[in-house]
């Protein structure tokens, strides 16, 4: 393939060369961990941080790990972190076998103390805390046992549906989109046959983009059925994005780089397929036009597809989100690893530039599950002649 | 690994707040947007289509118009041309009549003319020959008073009688 026309014109060999030079960066050894989204919150984290482990473990200086700090930044917490030293505790709610839990996360005070619930006593894990290990349901949560250690039977009982940071940032970007769009739909009401105007003359584009480009030409003349739910996945995904990228209190969190979130997100995807799957789909997966032998590799390759598509997305969103976060932030962590301020203009100028590329990642994340969804429902619902 | 495993109260609430965000969406959001855009485009590609329409009408009307222009045109120049022959086959009538009417006229007064010279002259003749009698009348009376002359006469009469 001919790629000399990408260095055609001056601002695509700016940009390859940028890239180039970000690739070159992002291979080089010395950068293995690192940080967040905006300089101040990744240094009073940071600050945090080295403060609670030195009051842990004496006064000496701890070692900055950047791991730790992104792996905090990129996954889920029980508290939603505002400025500084203020957070807010998130309810926790627990699933026990005796009953359902309910109290504030503000008892744990950051996992330094144990909370002593109606059924059990709590204690919230931070990773790399000697208390934690992985589980299955990626719990925080443990049940700590009269010793004082964790109990691992009993914590396996504890299903863990707390309002965690995440949640209430999906319960924000729900009310978010509600609003926009009642009253982008109200500004339709009121203003039938005229031109779109403000808020709703921003949107219409978007909305039209995902009918004609996205939905119509991959499902066909059947697509207004589909359109509520991938409208709904598009701007969902784009919403929680572009909140991500804001590294201040509503935002930063990072809900579509959650494996959970892709993950019932892909699967709502699944089940659309499968159910308007017409016989033409189930034929190809049950009956392909092979020799009937063939059937024996054919059939369980066609059921792997079923999952793998949607295995695909979820991993795509996710992988995407989370690497732009870790990027971010590792950059960051760069000050704090190097101990220098004067590495900060570099590490804020790539920053900036992680930042805006992770902008156009957002919708572009947005965009390919759309298209990918619309795609696997069109071949869902093909009518073969 | 706890970046990739999935904590089931984060799978609950995704799934809750997705359900009700897509249904709540659905029901007042993407309905009366989906209806207001297409119902717009509709509206439009008629207006278009109408516009259209209303061109080729006026085209067709304008070409109609510039038909019976023509038609009006070559009406009136072969009314004109009508008339100006009308006009010259009068013109040449009244002529030709005119003139076989004053050849007639002058002829009537010709014959006239002759008819009074004929009558005059016979008048004349008439007039002559009584006035030529008379003075013959006259001649002879004067001639016969003197009776020397009247015998000298009859003599002279009677030689030439003799003489034949």
């Amino acid at each position: 393939m001919d790629c000399s026309h990408v260095f055609v014109s001056k601002v695509n060999r700016l940009i390859v060369a940028f890239t180039l030079f970000l690739a070159f960066f992002c291979v080089v050894p010395a950068v293995n961990a690192q940080t967040d989204t905006v300089a101040v919150t990744a240094e009073q984290h940071a600050e945090a941080a080295v403060e609670s482990h030195a009051a842990g473990e004496g006064h000496e200086e701890e070692k900055f790990d950047p791991t730790k700090v992104i792996m905090e930044h990129v996954s889920d917490s029980h508290v939603f972190h505002i400025w500084g030293h203020l957070s807010m505790p998130l309810p926790v709610i627990l699933y026990t076998p005796q009953g359902i839990e309910f109290f504030s996360s503000g008892h744990f005070h950051h996992g330094e103390e144990d909370y002593k619930g109606k059924y059990y006593t709590y204690r919230l894990v931070q990773p790399g805390m000697q208390a934690f290990s992985q589980d299955f349901f990626n719990r925080k949560i443990k049940v700590v046992g009269a010793d004082g250690k964790v109990d691992d039977a009993l914590t396996a009982g504890v299903l863990d549906f707390s309002i965690t940071k995440n949640v209430a940032s999906l319960f924000l970007t729900v009310f978010l989109l509600i609003v926009i769009f009642t009253s982008v739909a109200a500004a339709y009401r009121t203003r039938v046959g005229k031109s779109p105007k403000g808020l709703q003359s921003f949107l219409e584009p978007i909305i039209i983009f995902v009918r004609d480009d996205i939905a119509r030409p991959n499902i066909g003349h059947d697509y207004a059925k589909f359109m509520p739910y991938l409208l709904t996945v598009f701007f969902f995904i784009l919403i929680n994005n572009l909140l991500g990228l804001i590294p201040i209190f509503p935002g930063s969190s990072n809900v579509t780089g959650n494996i959970a979130v892709t993950f019932v997100l892909s699967l709502i995807t699944m089940v659309i397929i499968n159910i308007n799957g017409n016989k033409y789909y189930w034929k190809h997966i049950f009956a392909p036009d092979v020799p009937k032998w063939m059937y024996i590799i054919m059939i369980p390759v066609e059921l792997i597809g079923i999952v793998s598509k949607p295995f695909a997305l979820m991993i795509r969103l996710f992988a995407n989100i989370t690497a732009g976060h870790i990027i971010v932030l590792s950059l960051i962590s760069l000050i704090f690893i190097f101990k220098s301020v004067s590495i900060a203009p570099v590490s804020v100028a790539f920053v900036i530039f992680m930042d805006v590329l992770e902008l156009l990642v957002a919708f572009l994340q947005a965009f390919i599950f759309t298209l990918l969804s619309s795609l696997f429902i069109g071949m869902a619902i093909e009518e073969h002649h | 690994m706890e970046l990739v495993t999935p904590s089931i109260g984060l799978v609950f609430w995704t799934l809750i707040a997705f359900l009700f965000l897509l249904l709540l969406l659905k029901k007042f959001a993407w309905k009366p947007i989906m209806t207001a855009i297409h119902d717009r485009e509709q509206f439009i590609d008629e207006a278009l289509n109408k516009a259209e329409l209303a061109k080729k009408e006026m085209a067709r009307l304008t070409a109609q118009n510039e038909d019976l222009m023509k038609q009006a045109r070559a009406e009136r120049d072969s009314i004109l041309k009508e008339a100006k022959t009308l006009k010259d086959s009068i013109i040449n009538e009244a002529k030709t009549t005119a003139h076989t009417e004053g050849a007639k006229l002058i002829e009537k007064a010709r014959i006239e003319i002759e008819n009074q010279k004929k009558a005059a002259l016979a008048e004349l003749k008439n007039q002559v020959s009584t006035l030529s009698i008379d003075i013959a009348e006259r001649v002879l009376r004067n001639q016969l008073q003197d009776k020397a002359k009247q015998e000298e006469l009859v003599a002279g009469l009677l030689k030439d009688v003799e003489l034949n």
